[in-house]
């Protein structure tokens, strides 16, 4: 057993776990975070990605200790209060989502993806920057839609901040 | 009516939920003192259980018990059934081997569970799983379905000699000979349709809670229809009596048919819990997903259509081996016969057809209903012979499709299906206008040029769905009826909610079905809620699949609302001092025709509960349910064309163009139906170029996670230009077809259609990778 000691969401929180638990187990199982998902044993579908330090990572590839001291967001964690970020609300508002399992990594990758790439995506580089999540329900039509629309919408609120 | 109602655009009630981490999916649910259970499942493909020792692990932390095979049987849970009768043409009826939830004495494919351990946590199961020490006697084992019906092939099941499930005809042989017997042209060909792995994003799970003082279970598990769970589990599996087993399928991530089947692990959870006295908890992996949800297709089809001088069709001919693993699924025998071999006539006019469908046990995962289960195998088949008949025959493949189309409706076919309406000739003409079909030569002679081959590929494919009316689903070997049930209950404070038993795993029900309320009333869909999922709260309902939610789910509460609107109106009309034929509801109220007097629906509904002024003799409350039984099938239908380019280096394909025109009749919410189309395209397109759950011969899935089977990525598919055409279904009051699996019934064909005509060779089977796409290119 270690101590892990981490912010996850602004809060700073220590928590008890066995060496071999993983970052998802530690969010999912010990703070009740569900919303991060897990869609397979091998680090391909993308369901848990979360950020660290502000960059994603898949945390079901990662052990909790690695994160002991790092900064975690996770998707219950990007929204200020009732004000959804813009890549939540591009993802409903373009029909980005359809069973809602992959969407919570989607949406943290894509977050990620349009801070990387800044105003410079197409739809060629958000598909091919999508390679590590999967989705099963949208045919990714309408998540790529949803990328780009929130790439201008993260652009004109950092503008406005 | 108003901006929610039917054909409006609106934006997802249940997105807030899902984007910002608040869905609620089995395995996010914990109960007190649950337990954690990891089975214990076979290495082999075809082998005698010996024996198991669990003393070791039975001494490991954590553990609370580690159950076997034996133990369920013994217990007297009942067997795994299939629930739907087919008989074969000599007939006798299908032959079903055995199947215990976790096998006593014989495994027969790779991953199926002989024991179970129950422990404190996930990972203290899974360490003392491997603690488990199970003795097996390895058997031949056969995995092709060619290599089990020859003659000395290992044998499966005692009851199916030959591993033949069944062998079934439908249609007229004679009348299909003699047209063959005359044909002008006969055009031949041979199609594998390949196995898949349906692969929802959210892995199949269940929590089971037996409370002992009630005798009374509850489970929550991924299910596509929680009744017919309860159903199943209660009249056959004797886990418990209907009204002490409750089945919650909350949140459910993605289904595509393989979470219609209640599955051993369901049953394990529910036993094992009465067992122990704690909750038993399991959440499976993507690899156990792989070896243990039923897959799909997996078909091997000879096929010969006839046609006389002017290329009418006057004859098909059809012989197909259906692949069903080693057990018969729930409704797997249904797939291959009934969801298949009716749909062969395609969009075309085909006086005579003839089927056979032999089904093979072999030594792999079950296989079952997978998104279009039956009728993208169907689709596929004659969309490829159409093409090759095309070629064939020297005539432009668009037109050889309008020369052999059904125009007038209604249209009995040779197998069954009576289309009720379409209009193919307008779907058609609406995909090739999006194409610009007519400029495809000067675009392929310019990429010729670039030193890339380009092609163009057309797939017109029609489907059964609706499904479906019982009694002739009952009169095919149905063993349960298809209609399904609603409740509408309009609340004191006239807010109202929707009981239904069709369930959202990904559709959108909880928008579209408030959009049929708003459209009827005039109420903004805030008011309004969808309450599925929980069989304590729905009295019973037959769930979702076959793109049935809206064509039948919907309809049954459309009569509901009828039902309660008639009441509601004649307590308006009791208020108003009005005559009930002169109240008309607009915006939310009652209204008197031609007068400015109007009574709001919350005034009506309190006046409902109140019951201090009501008609004389009228019940107080305002509640009122319906089960809603369809007269037929309906028959979306449409065009798909695919322009592509291959590389005649690598062999690897890139889209240019993909357009959909679909008749899907009414539309409630066309964002909704748009994603219902992209998805199943790409599970279309994901069988044609990547996706194949393959065994070696041995009978090891190769295949078994998401680096082994290829799974289509964002940079894998195009985006899509879809249009719709319309010709509404008489069949339903809404005028309803459904649009759940249309396109992973088309798109396949469409892209194999338009490989085959890049690289100028026909014989191209299913994936086609960049390695089997250059073979072709490039063999003799």
């Amino acid at each position: 057993m270690s101590t892990v000691k981490l912010t996850v969401n602004g809060k700073a929180v220590a928590v008890d776990v066995e060496d071999r638990t993983l970052l998802v187990q530690l969010l999912r199982d010990h703070l009740n975070l569900t919303g991060t998902h897990v869609g397979c044993d091998t680090s391909q579908c993308g369901a848990c990605v979360v950020h660290m330090d502000g960059r994603a990572v898949k945390s079901c590839t990662m052990l909790a200790g690695q994160a002991d001291g790092a900064s975690i967001t996770t998707i219950e964690g990007i929204a200020k209060g009732d004000e959804l970020h813009p890549m939540q609300a591009a993802f409903r508002d373009n029909h980005g989502l359809q069973c809602g399992y992959c969407t919570p990594g989607m949406i943290m990758s894509a977050i990620d993806i349009v801070q990387r790439h800044g105003g410079q995506l197409d739809e060629a580089t958000v598909r091919s920057e999508l390679e590590g999540n999967i989705c099963r329900c949208t045919g990714y039509h309408n998540i790529v839609k949803a990328v780009l629309d929130a790439a201008g919408r993260m652009k004109v609120s950092q503008a406005a901040e | 009516m108003g901006v929610e109602g039917i054909g409006a655009r609106v934006v997802r009630k249940e997105d807030k939920r899902f984007i910002t981490g608040k869905g609620r999916y089995v395995d996010d649910i914990k109960l007190l003192g649950m337990t954690h259970a990891h089975f214990v499942r076979s290495p082999h493909a075809h082998a005698k259980v010996k024996g198991i020792d669990s003393s070791a692990a039975l001494k490991m932390p954590g553990v609370v018990a580690v159950l076997t095979g034996q133990q369920i049987v013994d217990d007297k849970v009942g067997n795994l059934i299939c629930g739907w009768a087919i008989t074969s043409k000599d007939g006798s009826p299908m032959k079903m081997g055995a199947w215990p939830a976790m096998a006593p004495e014989t495994v027969r494919f790779v991953g199926q569970a002989v024991a179970v351990v129950i422990a404190d946590s996930k990972n203290l199961a899974r360490d003392a799983a491997e603690a488990v020490v199970v003795d097996y006697e390895e058997l031949p084992a056969v995995a092709d379905m060619q290599a089990a019906i020859k003659s000395g092939a290992p044998q499966l099941h005692p009851e199916a000699s030959g591993n033949q499930v069944y062998d079934w005809v439908i249609g007229d042989e004679g009348a299909t000979d003699a047209a063959f017997a005359k044909a002008a042209n006969v055009v031949k060909l041979d199609v594998t349709n390949n196995r898949l792995a349906p692969n929802a994003m959210e892995p199949r799970a269940a929590i089971a809670d037996y409370d002992a003082a009630e005798e009374h279970f509850t489970l929550y598990t991924t299910s596509q229809n929680p009744h017919v769970a309860r159903l199943v589990l209660s009249a056959f599996y004797n886990i418990a009596p209907e009204h002490k087993l409750r089945v919650i399928a909350p949140d459910v991530g993605g289904g595509f048919g393989s979470k219609i089947f209640i599955y051993p692990e369901e049953m394990v959870a529910l036993w094992a819990s009465k067992k122990i006295g704690r909750p038993v908890k399991w959440t499976g992996d993507r690899t156990e997903a792989f070896l243990t949800d039923a897959h799909g297709r997996d078909h091997v089809t000879h096929a010969e259509l006839a046609f006389d001088a002017n290329n009418k069709i006057t004859g098909l001919k059809v012989k197909t081996y259906a692949n069903f693993g080693a057990y018969m699924s729930l409704f797997s025998s249904s797939v291959p016969t009934y969801l298949y071999a009716t749909l062969l006539s395609g969009q075309y006019n085909i006086p005579a057809i003839h089927a056979e469908v032999i089904g093979v046990y072999t030594n792999t995962t079950p296989v079952d209903a997978y998104r279009g289960a039956g009728r993208p195998e169907a689709s596929y088949l004659i969309e490829r012979l159409m093409e090759t008949a095309a070629r064939q025959l020297k005539v432009d493949p668009a037109q050889l499709r309008r020369t052999n189309f059904i125009t007038q409706f209604p249209h009995q076919t040779p197998v069954i299906m009576a289309y009720d309406t379409g209009d193919f000739n307008a779907s058609l003409d609406a995909a090739m206008k999006a194409i610009d079909y007519a400029g495809f030569p000067a675009r392929k002679a310019k990429a010729k040029s670039d030193g890339k081959l380009r092609g163009i590929g057309v797939s017109c494919y029609i489907e059964a769905c609706g499904i479906a009316p019982s009694k002739a689903v009952g009169s095919l070997g149905a063993g349960v009826g298809l209609w399904e049930s609603a409740e509408v209950r309009v609340n004191p404070v006239g807010t109202i909610e929707i009981l239904t038993g069709s369930h959202s795993h990904g559709q959108g029900h909880e928008t579209t079905f408030c959009q049929l309320v708003a459209e009827r009333l005039g109420v903004p869909i805030s008011q309004v809620s969808i309450v599925h999922g929980d069989t304590d709260k729905v009295q019973f309902g037959m769930g979702t699949y076959g793109s049935r939610s809206a064509a039948v789910g919907l309809t049954a509460i459309l009569k509901a609302m009828e039902k309660m609107e008639s009441k509601a109106k004649k307590i308006a009309a009791h208020a108003l001092e009005a005559s009930e034929a002169d109240i008309v509801i607009e915006n939310g109220e009652f209204k008197v025709t031609g007068t400015d007097k109007a009574i709001a629906l919350p005034m009506v509904a309190l006046a409902a509960y109140t019951a201090h002024n009501l008609p004389d003799g009228m019940e107080p409350g305002l509640k009122e349910s319906a089960f809603y039984d369809p007269t037929n099938f309906t028959f979306p239908a449409g065009t798909y064309i695919c322009e592509l380019e291959v590389d005649p280096g690598t062999g690897k394909t890139s889209f240019v163009n993909f357009v959909a025109a679909d008749d899907f009749g009414r539309l409630i919410n066309p964002m909704i139906v748009e994603g219902q189309v992209h998805g199943g395209l790409v599970q279309g397109i994901g069988q044609a170029l990547l996706e194949h759950a393959i065994y070696d011969a041995s009978g090891q899935p190769v295949t078994a996670s998401f680096m082994d089977y290829a799974m289509p990525r964002a940079d894998d598919v195009p985006s899509f230009n879809l249009s719709h055409t319309t010709t509404l279904c008489p069949g339903n009051p809404l005028g309803i077809k459904g649009c759940g699996e249309a396109g992973a019934i088309g798109a396949s064909a469409a892209v194999i259609n338009a490989i085959t005509d890049a690289i100028g060779k026909n014989n191209l089977e299913m994936p086609a990778t960049p390695d089997r796409v250059w073979r072709t290119i490039h063999a003799a």
